[in-house]
């Protein structure tokens, strides 16, 4: 039972990973630039949830605020592709990666300015009550985040797979030059998919706030989700999902376990054994190049 | 004995077979050509030579060397050099350094000896900066010798890579389409070159090649390929009035 | 425009490409070497910063300007020079020994760890350094007996022959250890850019398979990169654990990573000008920002995450507007001038290149 419950909080920690990972693999997919200020945005879309909801601040009911946050993140996102990486059109990968780390530290700057290094939680009505299931105790939020994560992965993966945009994204991010000359909007295909993963990042954030206290630096999880998108692999969403969730049980297990030095280790190890092991990840995308 | 003998090799994509039962072989002092149309397999051939793609059987010898038996780096090291389909030159690299780096198989100091720059660095890097003088004069890249790769034209980049090529000091040099993309007069040099590679330097050519002109102007013996298989060997003239290559070409029923 | 005209072979092997040029940096050694004497110590103080901060800029410049991996762990090889360098003085070697050693080591565990990420590309060898990065924190705080964990170390004072170096009361012999420690690093990474393995670096960041072609051993080259790189950031280390005076297991964080990447990167991707003008804007950023919120009335507290929030921005605008960094920008205002009047913006535009994915390796 023990065990059980462990692996539950485990797997609805998982599903927040995998959100954050969702968002990353969304970007990779559609236009192989890497996020890395996706757990930024994350912490952002809380923190206007938070803004919009709490008591102290717009104290909006949260059924409004949150569609509204995951709007505002939305915009936002495809905003800044439009202002700021789509002049890097053509430029290596690791100058995204570089650019977004850089953005990551701009937005926890701004973020700390406007509401404060203090952690706080979203009034959420997520965060009320437990469900027991035969001696598992499950919280409502911690349900709510399995259901909105598997739902929102399922539909994203049939997404790409089933419509012609979804396909067309796909074909814009392995030949940016012929997909354009196909006639694909590369562009617009590109900023429709930033703010995709805005909303999903909102969504994480909003998760994440009405699981615990949140702070500008939460969106440091970042790195731990980006660890569980590469562990996953990182052109696949069922993958992203799948390396959240490992990520997410390994915790409490390591901690449990574990001696208190090695439990922090355990997702970062895991990720560099998959590295030497698996290079591209569980379920991986990879092939030679031809010459 | 061949320079290069290649036999009974086969190469398999998943179930694609790219490379079917193929055997020829190449002699010291020759200009062969590897003619066939797009997906015959000739640039699979090309990379089971430079070790890019292991064969699923067959046997590749160089000057009497088993070829399978070495890593595709030690591949230059026994004297084959290559040019690409698709130009792979150091494009943030000046002219100057990307034929330098041709050099690499000759280099001898050691790691800590250039850290220093020792004598016998300085010393072999005359003899590196030599060689590739004579590639630039040669070639006559002169006007371009300092400029980076990125803003120069795809015909000269084209040269650049033969002279990169060259620079390493082959025995068998592999031209991937060499004429691929040029101009009549850029063509017209290339074979001028071909010539000489073969005369003045005295290294034995292996072309993949569709410009029939530049083939039947230079080469000795041209190997047609269809499928992965060999259609017809012999002179550039036997071969292109081969009925069987006619037909591969332009499809059954057209003669 | 200065005209060359070459004459020899020598020539393109020269450290300097004129005579107007080597004495233009002749001048700069000899103000460096005189700045103990015109500066106050926190002024030189800064300085020595800005060194050890380009040495660091140097060893990952090795590693991702010139063969093109880009690492986000350097804090940890940074921390490996620092503490193997405390604890070979504390066995008892002399600094003279212990400190070429500690970078010695420092690039023999950079060729370990580079062995399984070889094979890595892009972001995934990105997210492996990371990794490593996060790592290194909790490995320290597991080897106490030798590191001190949470409480860390403070270093001995350095002794040379009998001459002693202590950084606070002498931080004149201070500034001059870490000027040689620079010209030495600067020199060897300026040698190797003239000799065959620093152009196989490049080879190997350009094109893989033409390298592999040409006979470049692309795993043995990567890792021989690596392990340089990771022996000029060590001694960075080392000298960054002697100018704080002590530093434990968040001393060398992955932001000090992230920072020192992002240093080269507003320095100047692949140039040796770029880790040092990168270096001045790391080490000098905090004292303007302090000056800046004094100016507004600032109550002289700290704003948290303010030097990261205007460091990312300066980067942003730097990626943004002028990808090649400072000393790209520096290039283009000296050829304006020489060109005076007849520079036209044309010449300046830079080439769009379009991406093919990344997934073909």
């Amino acid at each position: 039972m023990d065990q059980l419950q462990l692996l539950v909080s485990g797997l609805a920690n998982g599903c927040v990973y995998g959100l954050i990972a969702l968002g990353f693999v969304l970007i990779y997919k559609a236009t192989e630039a890497v996020n890395f200020a996706q757990g930024d945005f994350m912490m952002l879309g809380a923190f206007v949830a938070l803004g919009l909801t709490n008591a102290e601040y717009m104290a909006l009911p949260f059924w409004l605020a949150a569609p509204l946050s995951i709007l505002v993140m939305a915009v936002l996102g495809y905003l800044l592709d439009l202002l700021v990486l789509r002049r890097l059109f053509g430029q290596s990968q690791i100058a995204v990666v570089i650019l977004t780390i850089a953005l990551g530290f701009v937005i926890r700057f701004v973020a700390g300015a406007i509401w404060g290094h203090e952690p706080q939680t979203l009034q959420s009505p997520l965060s009320q009550g437990d469900i027991s299931l035969g001696g598992v105790v499950l919280s409502v939020v911690d349900l709510a985040v399995i259901v909105v994560t598997v739902l929102l992965t399922i539909t994203l993966y049939q997404f790409f797979q089933r419509t012609r945009l979804g396909l067309a994204m796909q074909a814009a991010s392995q030949n940016q030059m012929a997909a354009y000359v196909m006639g694909i909007p590369v562009k617009r295909v590109q900023g429709l998919i930033w703010g995709i993963s805005g909303a999903t990042a909102a969504v994480a954030g909003i998760l994440f706030a009405s699981k615990g206290a949140m702070d500008p630096n939460a969106g440091l999880l970042g790195i731990k989700a980006f660890a569980a998108a590469v562990i996953g692999g990182f052109g696949s969403l069922p993958g992203a999902l799948v390396g959240g969730l490992i990520v997410g049980v390994i915790e409490p297990f390591a901690a449990r376990y574990l001696a208190a030095g090695y439990s922090q280790i355990a997702p970062y190890a895991l990720l560099l054994a998959v590295l030497v092991f698996r290079p591209h990840g569980l379920i991986s995308q990879t092939r030679m190049k031809k010459v | 004995m061949s320079l290069l003998e290649i036999r009974n090799a086969t190469l398999k994509f998943g179930g694609v077979v790219a490379v079917n039962d193929l055997s020829f072989a190449i002699e010291e002092g020759e200009v062969y050509a590897i003619v066939g149309p797009n997906g015959a397999g000739k640039s699979t051939v090309f990379n089971m030579i430079s070790r890019f793609y292991a064969p699923f059987a067959g046997q590749f010898r160089f000057d009497g060397q088993d070829l399978l038996t070495v890593r595709p780096d030690q591949v230059a090291n026994l004297g084959i050099a290559r040019t690409f389909q698709n130009i792979e030159l150091f494009d943030q690299a000046t002219v100057l350094q990307n034929l330098l780096v041709g050099r690499h198989r000759h280099r001898q100091s050691t790691l800590l000896e250039e850290l220093f720059f020792a004598p016998r660095v300085r010393a072999e890097e005359r003899r590196h900066r030599h060689a590739v003088e004579e590639v630039i004069e040669f070639l006559d890249l002169q006007a371009y010798r300092d400029k980076r790769i990125a803003g120069l034209p795809y015909g000269i980049r084209k040269v650049v890579e033969l002279g990169r090529a060259l620079a390493s000091g082959p025995r068998l040099l592999l031209l991937d389409e060499p004429a691929s993309g040029l101009s009549v007069e850029e063509t017209q040099d290339m074979r001028w070159w071909i010539d000489d590679i073969r005369r003045q330097m005295g290294i034995t050519v292996l072309m993949v090649e569709h410009d029939m002109g530049l083939v039947s102007g230079v080469c000795d013996r041209v190997l047609a390929l269809a499928d992965g298989a060999r259609l017809a060997e012999g002179t550039p003239a036997e071969v292109q009035s081969d009925p069987r290559v006619i037909e591969a070409y332009l499809g059954t029923g057209a003669v | 425009m200065r005209i060359q005209f070459k004459t020899s072979y020598d020539h393109d092997m020269r450290l300097f490409p004129d005579a107007w040029t080597a004495c233009v940096y002749g001048a700069l050694m000899v103000v460096m070497v005189l700045l103990p004497v015109l500066l106050d110590e926190f002024f030189l103080g800064e300085i020595t910063n800005v060194l050890i901060w380009a040495i660091g800029g140097l060893g990952l410049m090795l590693l991702t300007g010139q063969s093109g991996q880009a690492s986000l762990g350097h804090a940890a090889f940074l921390a490996m020079g620092c503490y193997s360098n405390t604890i070979l003085i504390e066995q008892g070697l002399p600094f003279v020994i212990a400190f070429p050693l500690a970078g010695v080591l420092t690039g023999l565990f950079g060729m370990v760890i580079a062995i399984p990420a070889i094979r890595l590309h892009g972001i995934y060898l990105a997210m492996a350094t990371i990794a490593v990065s996060v790592l290194a924190d909790d490995v320290i705080v597991l080897l106490e007996p030798w590191t001190g964990g949470v409480s860390g170390k403070f270093p001995e004072p350095i002794v040379i022959f009998g001459f002693e170096i202590e950084r606070w009361s002498q931080p004149g012999r201070f500034y001059y250890l870490v000027l040689a420690v620079t010209v030495i690093s600067t020199l060897f990474y300026r040698n190797l850019l003239r000799a065959p393995m620093g152009r196989a670096f490049a080879a190997v960041r350009d094109s893989e398979v033409s390298a592999t072609a040409l006979g470049v051993h692309i795993p043995r080259t990567k890792a021989i990169a690596f392990g340089l790189s990771c022996m000029i950031t060590g001694w960075a280390g080392a000298l960054m654990g002697y100018h704080a005076g002590t530093f434990n297991n968040e001393t060398f964080s992955l932001v000090i990573s992230i920072t020192l990447l992002m240093m080269i990167v507003i320095g100047g991707l692949g140039s040796i000008h770029g880790a040092f003008l990168g270096a001045a804007v790391v080490a000098f950023l905090p004292q303007a920002l302090s000056m800046t919120t004094d100016l507004f009335g600032g109550s002289g507290v700290a704003i948290p995450g303010l030097e990261t929030g205007v460091f990312g921005l300066i980067l942003i605008l730097f990626i943004l507007f002028e990808p090649t960094g400072i000393y790209g920008r520096w290039l283009k205002i000296r050829t304006w001038f020489e060109l005076f009047p007849f520079a036209r913006k044309a010449m300046f535009r830079r080439q769009k290149s379009y991406l093919k994915t990344e997934r073909l390796r």
